[in-house]
């Protein structure tokens, strides 16, 4: 009977749990009275919690088992289906071959395609790839304009009135505008890790760049934002193939060592190089954005913000976007699968590699001007591996590769400790217990990246 | 000397060390326009090495290699980095299949295309008419590609899912995306059916007659050297120990000692 030995295996779990904790959980010394404190009650919340939870455990791992089996099928039974034509009864694949080399003549009715296809596609129009006929529901909403469409214009509303809402004080704008931030900073390092699989440890010193760059001309030179954002974008750019260039020959593990070196001696040199960057002391007093010279009091000035990462985040978006189906993404990802094929069929990996760090490092810049001009200080403490890490996490969480899972991934890592704060002192217990639930049953991502698939309409001989 | 008759691929006394090994011992190698031709021998002979250096993955340690593309001039290789050996028209296939797994078929395809377009970044962002045009072919000429080869009703399958005999079949065809004047092949029939085999043989000799393609090839497969190469060099322990036709190499007796041993009188 597997239900019973279901229950006693969670029971033994449970008993196993109630032991580990007994120490902390439930033995309490209390040194001023000189007595004992014995919390039986914790341990049968533990019992209880653990019992139940092997249950759930146990329920999604065998959902997780069944889900990737209904996935390889479809998969197997494509290609066995569309493999009898090549190697069929008259055996000769010269002939399909042939054949097939005949209707090519009436095939590239491209032009009519784009007239079919979605207004952004060129070529080939998004649909559902046969091995994807059983995919996830998420998968299948991002693939319909008109299931999602709807969705994105009442996202759309919700992000323009949001500011004005009763309840969004300044701290709610504030942590929103802190979450965008992290998107754009997620977006950027997914053309690094995610497209061109470069595993990047040392993000966050971009970022730095970024902020410093605003803030140093700021206080050098007293030169606004609109001409700091350029110009941060422009110096992490620059940083970022200063990094590149000794790093190229590097793969996996290596290059991520590496780039970690570069992060902590950035930070290093910013904590220790008074004369240049103050110091761990930093700087303070970095101008908010300015709009005509308008006045603005720190409420108007937090939407101001709030709706100016709105923009740049569309901007990325709208960016990486098209890079990633272009010519120099399909190199990164080419770069990502093989390398040594990638180069054998002519992309030159430096080149992609340089181009994928410096753009990367484009949107660290920026993000980092917009947070000196966010926090209107700048210290090195905010420029930990920490950061590093939290923004790869994003990348890794959200799904490498897709744009909508980077800033799925971002909200939930960024906003998930905000509003988890009633939890006080177990808050960031509970973070990491959901990072690490998260990577088990979704180790792909939230929403892992699907390669654009291409349709074409042939006259004759259409096969499905 | 005539144009027509110059060797696309002329390899002189090519020589490879590795520390104290010799893996390629002064193998020199020529190919002729419109020729299949095979490079055999038992396993380490030094073949995919030669591969390797010709394909600038590996430097050299001695002698040249000189291509001439059909209507441009006389060109040495050695240094080149394999990505320029690409672009200057050589393109190879790998002996354990070396596809972009998570790419569909066309996209892989696609990036064979690569060397011969030019859109950049600022391209690819603004999305420009010429870029759009650009990508277009990129489309359909690798659709047309794999029309010849045969894969045409799987290209948004991803690499990983077809079965192994189109998978060797997908990699030529990207080699073929990047417009090769010689394609190099190696063991293009390793793990393939007897049937799937023929199929191969077929789509070598289409390419080499009808796309006027050449075609170095490394195999072990006997059948498939014997019927469809113009001739064949041998390879033993770094050297080249034979070269000829088919009929030639078959009959040749430092070849059988090579491959079956020396007899032993007893």
């Amino acid at each position: 009977m597997p239900a019973m030995t279901q229950i006693r295996q969670s029971l033994v779990i449970a008993l196993w749990f109630m032991f580990l904790t007994f120490p902390i959980l439930v033995i309490r010394v209390n040194t001023i009275e000189n007595i004992i404190e014995w919390r039986w009650l914790n341990m049968l919340y533990i019992g209880a919690g653990s019992f139940l939870g092997s249950f759930a455990w146990r329920y999604f791992l065998a959902r997780k088992g069944q889900g990737t089996r209904k996935i390889a099928a479809p998969g197997g039974t494509a290609a066995a289906a569309t493999a009898p034509p090549e190697t069929g009864p008259d055996g000769n694949d010269l002939s399909a071959s042939a054949r097939s080399a005949g209707k090519s003549r009436t095939f590239p009715s491209i032009p009519e395609v784009e007239a079919v296809s979605a207004p952004a596609d060129l070529g080939g129009v998004l649909t559902p790839a046969p091995a994807y006929a059983d995919k996830p529901w998420l998968h299948r909403l991002l693939d319909s304009p008109r299931l999602y469409r709807p969705f994105l214009i009442a996202l759309a509303v919700a992000a323009l009135v949001f500011p004005f809402l009763p309840f969004a004080s300044t701290y709610q704008i504030n942590i929103l505008t802190n979450a965008l931030l992290y998107v754009m900073l997620g977006l950027g390092l997914n053309v690094v890790v995610g497209l061109a699989g470069l595993l990047h440890l040392g993000y966050v010193a971009f970022y730095a760049v970024g902020a410093y760059s605003y803030a140093l001309l700021y206080y050098h030179f007293g030169i606004g934002f609109w001409t700091a954002l350029p110009l941060g974008a422009l110096l992490a750019a620059l940083f970022g193939i200063l990094l590149g260039f000794p790093v190229l020959r590097l793969r996996g593990d290596y290059l991520a060592i590496v780039t970690l070196g570069f992060a902590e001696i950035t930070r290093l040199v910013l904590e220790n190089w008074n004369e240049f960057s103050f110091g761990p002391s930093g700087i303070a007093g970095i101008p908010r954005p300015g709009l005509f010279g308008w006045e603005m009091d720190l409420h108007a000035a937090t939407i101001y913000i709030y709706f100016l990462m709105i923009v740049l985040c569309l901007l990325t978006i709208f960016v990486v976007n098209r890079l990633q189906n272009s010519r120099i993404g399909r190199a990164w990802v080419a770069l990502r699968e093989d390398e040594t094929a990638c180069e054998a069929m002519g992309v030159n990996p430096t080149a992609a590699k340089l181009t994928a760090f410096a753009l990367g490092s484009t949107w660290a810049g920026l993000a980092g001007v917009v947070f000196a001009a966010k926090t209107t200080f700048v210290n090195p403490a905010s420029f930990t591996f920490l950061e590093s890490a939290m923004i790869l996490s994003i990348v890794v969480l959200g799904g490498m590769g897709s744009i909508v899972g980077v800033i799925i991934g971002a909200f939930i890592l960024i906003l998930m400790p905000e509003y988890l704060r009633a939890f006080s002192e177990y808050r960031m217990l509970l973070f990491g217990l959901i990072m690490v639930v998260m990577m088990i049953f979704r180790p792909q991502g939230i929403v892992s990246g699907v390669r654009r698939s291409y349709e074409f309409h042939r006259e004759t001989g259409e096969k499905r | 000397m005539n144009g027509a008759m110059e060797p696309l691929l002329d390899v002189q006394a090519l020589t490879m060390s590795f520390g104290g090994l010799r893996a390629l011992d002064g193998v020199s190698l020529r190919v002729q326009p419109g020729e299949v031709v095979a490079l055999i021998g038992p396993n380490g002979a030094g073949k995919t090495t030669f591969f390797n250096c010709i394909t600038g993955i590996y430097r050299p340690s001695g002698g040249d290699i000189f291509v001439t593309p059909p209507g441009r001039k006389r060109r040495r290789l050695n240094g080149l980095k394999t990505h320029q050996v690409t672009a200057q028209g050589l393109a190879r296939t790998f002996q354990n299949i070396r596809l972009f797994p998570g790419m569909t078929v066309l996209e892989n395809v696609m990036i064979g295309r690569h060397c011969r377009t030019r859109a950049g970044v600022l391209g690819a962002i603004l999305r420009d008419p010429q870029t759009r045009r650009e990508e277009r072919e990129i489309v359909e000429r690798s659709y047309a590609i794999l029309e010849k080869i045969g894969l045409a009703d799987q290209v948004n399958e991803l690499a990983k899912n077809l079965p192994y005999g189109d998978q060797r079949r997908l990699e030529i065809a990207r080699a073929m995306a990047t417009e090769p004047f010689l394609l190099l092949l190696d063991e293009p029939a390793a793990g393939m059916n007897p049937r799937e085999t023929d199929a191969l043989e077929a789509l070598i000799r289409r390419i080499c007659d009808e796309e006027g393609i050449a075609v170095l090839l490394i195999e072990h497969d006997m059948r498939i050297v014997m019927s469809i190469s113009n001739r064949i060099y041998v390879l033993d322990y770094g050297k080249k120990i034979a070269s000829g036709t088919a009929a030639e190499i078959w009959e040749n007796p430092v070849v059988i000692k090579a491959y079956l041993g020396e007899e032993t009188e007893d």
